[in-house]
């Protein structure tokens, strides 16, 4: 049987990865930001699967059941404060969000 | 015997008319102030009259104050027979001054303040002299000093009078920083600080302490007595000191605190006696003291000025008495000293109060018809300095006179001449406050009895009190004082005292204006004395302007501002200064921060790359 090669998989990765960085540093709007974070999280989820199967070890697995369950709890708070910066701004233009300025 | 109790009595009068004082009646704190005083002079009587003749020293230990290694400063009282006179002197002339204050100061504010520091004033001048090491001394010494300085400052709304007590405070500083040091050489030497030790072990074992250490002490005890007792070059303060109400100038700054420097040369003498070049130094301060500020007083028109140069000259003869040898001589006139110039000082605030609060000499005048009691005591007061015989002057400056000529005649002749001077400036006085006509203002009165009495008291001291034989009584402590084998000596003091008082007669009743014009005939001279040889305004421009703009060019604008506030400040700019640089990366824009984060990785993977990824 031929399976899929490791590197395969880690490609894919970083692919992905590299495709939320992008999207987190250019894009303007804070939800398609947002999602950009999730895509950087499960990206990195692949490539702990990919060398929990390769390496037949359990521990990836748990690590990309760790990382599901912080991604669903920022999901949570992320919306939320989405949610209260447009109540607030009347906007989701990220670089208008700027009070912390020092 | 309960030594203790002498002190004792006016420190509880202390703290109780300074923590009950304002709510005391004026009679009660009469009673407190004046009983105190009267209570530790009876106990003196009944202390000497049950230690008899005193022929060794009575030392009574309470507690050990300090013990620290081989140091061991006990609360130690003593008497002996310096100590005895001494004791006298205080309590007995201050009773009679405090007596005299509850008519003085009977309306002025601050009564109960005023009779607090002058009984405390009490209980330290009787710790100085009773003390039994140099280190209880020094209490009392600072303690006296202390209460000078409040109650020159009395009335601290004038400011002049609140100046005078800093100078006083300060310029006896100067003087006990000898002091100081003078105790912690007699500790190195001595290994103790009692004096019956420092001076038991002076007499057994000279060999141990050489004759340098002994002269250092020597010298270094003099520039403290130089401070407390108003000598060149400390003397400044004590003409200003009388901002202070005269009661505190008769006590304080005629009879007893500024007469602690002779005692404490005289308590010293084993060690000067063994340290010549000191005596000799203390004698030559004395006698250039006791000239150079006599003819400062000829010039001087505020009456209360005239007998303060006459205070400093005085205790300058004093020294000279010391210096030659004749310590009991110099005690002696200690003791008269207290008797006639206390009683001139308070017949000059008897005169300031008939005339309400005028000290100056020249709208006095014709005064004797108006306050005649007053005029009567300053009249014999006058005398007896002036060293006419048999009064209590002539006895004791005959004495320091004639140890002085023994010593060396150019100090005699010196000490003549200041005797003709001295003899003039006070009868300049007494004429010109009391003959002619009166040149015033104000209605004179006479004061109460209050006051009346205790002048005549000390009138009778300062008329008799040469016959209390004080040198007799003092011979088994200190070498036998020169006798006076040559007649010839007294004559020539007595007369030059005559002269000074027919020369003032002569100069100012009579033929008033004739002494205006030799003034004006002097000129440049005149002027000289009149503004006392300028040495306050010398000392100001070489020591007081330097240390002053020392201070404030280069220890406050140099030190303080400059370096101190310059480094706290340096740091603070400093600080925001990067601060104002690295808050550029605080923009608060999100996607700068991921910007910075991501080229942050990218580093750290090619630094991991760069370390391992490559094998």
């Amino acid at each position: 049987m031929h399976s899929v090669p490791l590197s395969w998989y880690l490609i894919l990765s970083a692919v992905l990865f590299g495709l939320g960085v992008a999207g987190f540093l250019l894009r303007r709007n804070i939800i398609t930001v947002f999602m950009c974070i999730e895509l950087m999280l499960n990206a990195v989820n692949l490539s702990f699967v990919a060398f929990s199967y390769q390496l037949k070890q359990i521990d990836g697995h748990l690590y990309a059941f760790f990382v599901m369950v912080v991604a669903a709890a920022e999901a949570a708070v992320g919306l939320a404060i989405i949610l209260t910066v447009f109540k607030n701004r009347a906007t989701l233009q990220i670089d208008e969000v700027d009070s912390m300025k020092g | 015997m309960h030594l203790w109790l002498i002190p004792a009595f006016p420190l509880a009068g202390f703290l109780l008319l300074g923590l009950a004082g304002r709510r005391m009646s004026q009679r009660l704190i009469n009673t407190v102030a004046v009983g105190s005083v009267l209570l530790s002079f009876l106990w003196v009587l009944r202390t000497l009259s049950a230690l008899g003749t005193l022929e060794q020293p009575h030392l009574e230990s309470y507690f050990t104050w300090i013990q620290s290694g081989a140091l061991r400063a006990g609360f130690d009282l003593m008497v002996d027979r310096l100590t005895a006179v001494m004791m006298l002197v205080v309590t007995g002339v201050g009773l009679l001054i405090h007596i005299y204050s509850i008519g003085y100061m009977a309306h002025e504010g601050g009564y109960y303040r005023f009779f607090a520091f002058l009984n405390l004033f009490m209980f330290f001048m009787l710790t100085l002299v009773m003390a039994a090491n140099f280190l209880l001394m020094f209490v009392g010494w600072e303690g006296v000093g202390l209460c000078s300085y409040l109650l020159i400052g009395f009335y601290f709304h004038r400011k002049s009078a609140t100046t005078a007590g800093n100078k006083a405070f300060i310029v006896n500083r100067i003087g006990d920083v000898g002091f100081t040091l003078a105790i912690l050489l007699v500790f190195i030497h001595f290994q103790s600080l009692d004096f019956q030790t420092v001076f038991a072990s002076l007499a057994t074992n000279p060999a141990g302490v050489t004759a340098a250490a002994l002269t250092a002490i020597g010298l270094l005890l003099l520039v403290g007595a130089t401070g407390k007792s108003a000598q060149i070059p400390l003397y400044v303060w004590l003409p200003d000191a009388m901002e202070g109400p005269t009661p505190v100038s008769a006590l304080i700054h005629a009879a007893t605190m500024v007469t602690a420097g002779v005692y404490m040369v005289a308590r010293c003498a084993p060690i000067y006696l063994q340290a010549p070049l000191a005596l000799e130094a203390v004698a030559w301060v004395g006698l250039a003291t006791a000239f150079f500020s006599a003819t400062i007083g000829l010039a001087q028109n505020d009456i209360k000025k005239v007998f303060a140069y006459s205070t400093v000259s005085q205790l300058g003869y004093m020294f000279l008495g010391l210096g030659a040898g004749a310590f009991s001589a110099g005690i002696f006139h200690l003791v008269t000293h207290a008797f006639f110039k206390a009683l001139l000082f308070l017949g000059a605030g008897s005169v300031i109060h008939a005339l309400g609060g005028e000290q100056d000499l020249r709208n006095m005048g014709g005064l004797r018809k108006h306050i005649p009691v007053t005029f009567f005591t300053i009249l014999c007061a006058a005398v007896a300095i002036a060293g006419v015989p048999p009064f209590s002057g002539f006895h004791s400056k005959d004495a320091i006179l004639i140890a002085a000529y023994h010593h060396s005649p150019l100090m005699f002749w010196i000490g003549v001449i200041t005797a003709g001077l001295t003899a003039f400036y006070v009868f300049r006085a007494v004429f010109l406050a009391f003959f002619g006509s009166y040149r015033g203002q104000a209605h004179p009165h006479e004061s109460p009895k209050v006051m009346t009495l205790p002048l005549a008291a000390l009138a009778l001291l300062s008329l008799g009190g040469g016959y209390f034989d004080v040198p007799r009584w003092l011979h088994p402590l200190f070498p036998a004082a020169e006798e006076a084998h040559e007649p010839w000596l007294v004559y020539v003091s007595v007369a030059a005292g005559l002269i000074g008082i027919l020369a003032a007669y002569g100069l100012y009743v009579a033929r008033p204006g004739l002494a205006g014009q030799i003034a004006d005939r002097l000129g440049a001279l005149y002027r000289l004395v009149y503004n006392k040889y300028f040495v306050d305004e010398i000392y100001d421009r070489a020591v007081v302007r330097p240390v002053v703009d020392g201070s404030q060019t280069v220890l406050w604008r140099g030190v303080d501002v400059g370096l101190i506030d310059g480094a706290v400040n340096g740091i603070g700019s400093w600080a925001r200064g990067t601060g104002a640089v690295l808050r550029l990366v605080q923009s608060g824009n999100i996607r700068s921060y991921a910007a910075w984060v991501v080229w942050g990785s990218l580093v750290a993977l090619l630094g991991f790359v760069a370390a391992g990824g490559l094998r």
